[in-house]
């Protein structure tokens, strides 16, 4: 880049324009969540003020005890915590395993298997819930945190991803550690698992909050919302019984939102890493 | 593009192992069973089992109480011929995603270029990342707030543009194009951080040879840049197709499917066919239908990628 000294003040001021302009989008971007935590701090008759202001006669922390109060929304939470972090679980183990006997393991089958794999992720949910629905009943799951985890916890996802990441491994390393004496659970759990952290991590994350969000499939298992309902399905809930007290329907709102953000915020690295390399999260 | 060696579907295996013949074959086998087992017996029991029972619901009719009954194809029939809703739900899904595609990836790939001159690249990719984490019921009641009659929306419209604004989501015209709008603020963010890794890992040595050449400007983003990120914008448009064929929260809450059909989609369609109505075997078909469409618009993406994009090697 040539330094001519009349151009640089100009590029500049090019730069803080643009940056001014860009705070200028995101803040009207993030204006509904502004709005919400406002709203959600308002006293119940001022929450459609004319003209529209985001700050009221008082700041109401109450809203936020009162959604507490109306609902069990520390039980969604609890629900919401327990089954993405059960299914999370369920989603890392099953994956490694398999990514570990589809990546570096010789068996009879293995590539046909794994084909079949492949094919089952064009699928659907929508194919799916129906059946799954039945087979739900027939195994007297109605109603159970079992019924929210399980069904979405085989994916051919977390296998293609990390069997992706085991192929790397040289081949020198097995054969070595197979030469001192190292068994395939050896192998697993001392070499892949630990050379596969980053991709674990990611991919763990992305369950969890897949499970969280997840809202078609407990709409149609969970009858009994305040005993295992889970967040969305206790903020739908929520919504649909105090639909016209907007400050606390607001406050529910930012209630659901704060673990996902929180989880961002703490993890954002890893999860622009994980869409940036493995198109994980898209929904 | 950082997508492609992991979607790579070449043969497993890292190279050819040495030809030495190596001790326990037959406990490798077994131990494989070991490993694979979990999964396998997961996706038999919770995907390739319901898909096989999908098929068969799909030609019965199947309540959800009471015995079932073969019907052939009619409840297909029914869909495309009698039903007064599934019709208008497949109008509105294409309707939707014929906005919400092309308005996602524009938007995705504008601020793409312009936050990647930025300092602060990643402060901006996670700020508008956002509402594609938080949970889709709580950001669609937020909207559902800011569209009301005497909501904000509203107000700003009338008092910035002087326009007298429609009830949103109560008005036949407004309803669908407001469930587009919201959708497309919570999911572009997604599209946004593709795009700019991609625009990231444009070889700089291309770059330099079109600012040789003396491509600027448009020239340069049409023919230069465009091309060299078009493998992301490939599996963007793919995935965010595929996923807005399947939109059904967003209209759930914001109206209800309404006023009348006209936000219904297919699969609130197949939800309410299944649960609402009971009939799992009309829900299962509607869901077959869906598939088709998608599987559809998939090969018709992957054929058309030969004309639009290139891949580097």
């Amino acid at each position: 880049m040539s330094t001519d000294a009349p151009a640089r003040p100009a590029r500049t001021l090019k730069r803080i324009v643009s940056h001014v302009l860009l705070a200028a989008v995101a803040l009207l971007f993030l204006y509904p969540l502004i709005f919400a935590v406002a709203t959600a701090l308002k006293p119940p008759g001022e929450t459609f003020a004319s003209p529209p202001s985001l700050i009221g006669s008082d700041v109401r922390w109450q809203n936020f005890a009162d959604v507490f109060t109306y609902v069990p929304f520390h039980r969604y939470i609890l629900n919401g915590l327990f089954v993405a972090g059960a299914g999370t679980l369920v989603v890392l183990a099953a994956s490694a395993m398999s990514a570990y006997a589809f990546s570096s393991l010789r068996w009879k089958g293995r590539d046909s298997l794994f084909l079949v794999f492949l094919a089952t992720l064009m699928v659907p949910q929508e194919v799916l819930v129906v059946p799954m629905f039945l087979l739900m009943r027939e195994l007297g799951w109605v109603d159970s945190y079992a019924s929210l985890i399980f069904p979405w916890a085989f994916t051919a996802f977390g296998t293609f991803l990390l069997r992706q990441f085991f192929r790397a491994v040289p081949y020198e390393l097995h054969e070595a550690a197979r030469i001192d004496g190292a068994g395939p659970v050896r192998i697993f759990l001392r070499i892949m698992l630990p050379i596969a952290k980053p991709a674990l991590g990611v991919l763990a994350v992305f369950t969890f909050i897949n499970f969280w969000n997840s809202f078609l499939w407990p709409l149609i298992m969970i009858n009994d919302v305040s005993e295992r309902g889970t967040v969305p399905l206790g903020m739908q809930l929520f919504f649909g019984q105090n639909g016209n007290q907007w400050h606390l329907v607001m406050a529910a709102a930012v209630v659901s939102i704060l673990p996902t953000l929180l989880l961002l915020i703490a993890l954002q690295k890893h999860l622009v890493k994980g869409i940036a390399t493995a198109g994980l999260g898209g929904r | 593009m950082a997508t492609t060696p992991l979607l790579s579907t070449a043969a497993p295996g890292r190279g050819k192992p040495p030809r030495r013949k190596r001790p326990g074959r037959r406990a490798e086998q077994w131990s494989a069973f070991g490993f694979a087992g979990p999964s396998v017996v997961g996706l038999g029991l919770f995907t390739l089992f319901p898909v096989a029972m999908a098929v068969v619901m799909s030609l019965f009719h199947w309540p959800m109480l009471g015995e079932p009954s073969f019907l052939g194809l009619d409840n297909f029939k029914y869909l495309f011929g009698e039903d007064p809703n599934f019709g208008v739900a497949l109008r509105n899904t294409f309707i939707f995603t014929g906005l919400y595609v092309p308005l996602n990836v524009i938007v995705a790939l504008g601020l793409a270029f312009w936050i990647n001159n930025s300092r602060f690249a990643q402060l901006w990719r996670v700020l508008f990342f956002i509402p594609a984490i938080t949970p889709m019921v709580a950001n669609a009641v937020i909207w559902k707030m800011l569209l009301q009659p005497d909501g904000t929306f509203a107000y700003y419209l009338e008092s910035l543009f002087g326009i007298s604004a429609p009830n949103f989501l109560a008005d036949g015209r407004t309803a669908l194009l407001s469930v587009v709008a919201m959708s497309v603020w919570q999911g572009f963010g997604y599209n946004l951080i593709v795009f700019s890794a991609a625009i990231n890992e444009m070889p700089s040595n291309v770059l330099e040879a079109a600012q040789l050449d003396g491509a600027t400007g448009l020239r340069k983003f049409w023919s230069v840049q465009l091309p060299l990120i078009s493998p992301a914008m490939f599996f963007a448009t793919t995935m965010t197709l595929i996923t807005s064929m399947q939109v059904f929260t967003q209209p759930y809450i914001l109206t209800a499917g309404g006023p009348g059909n006209s936000t219904e989609t297919l699969v609130m369609n197949v939800y309410q066919a299944g649960f609402q109505s009971r009939d799992l075997g009309l829900a299962a078909s509607g869901a077959w239908i869906l598939f088709a469409i998608i599987l559809l618009i998939t090969a018709l993406q992957f054929v058309g990628q030969k004309k639009w994009v290139h891949y580097e090697h």
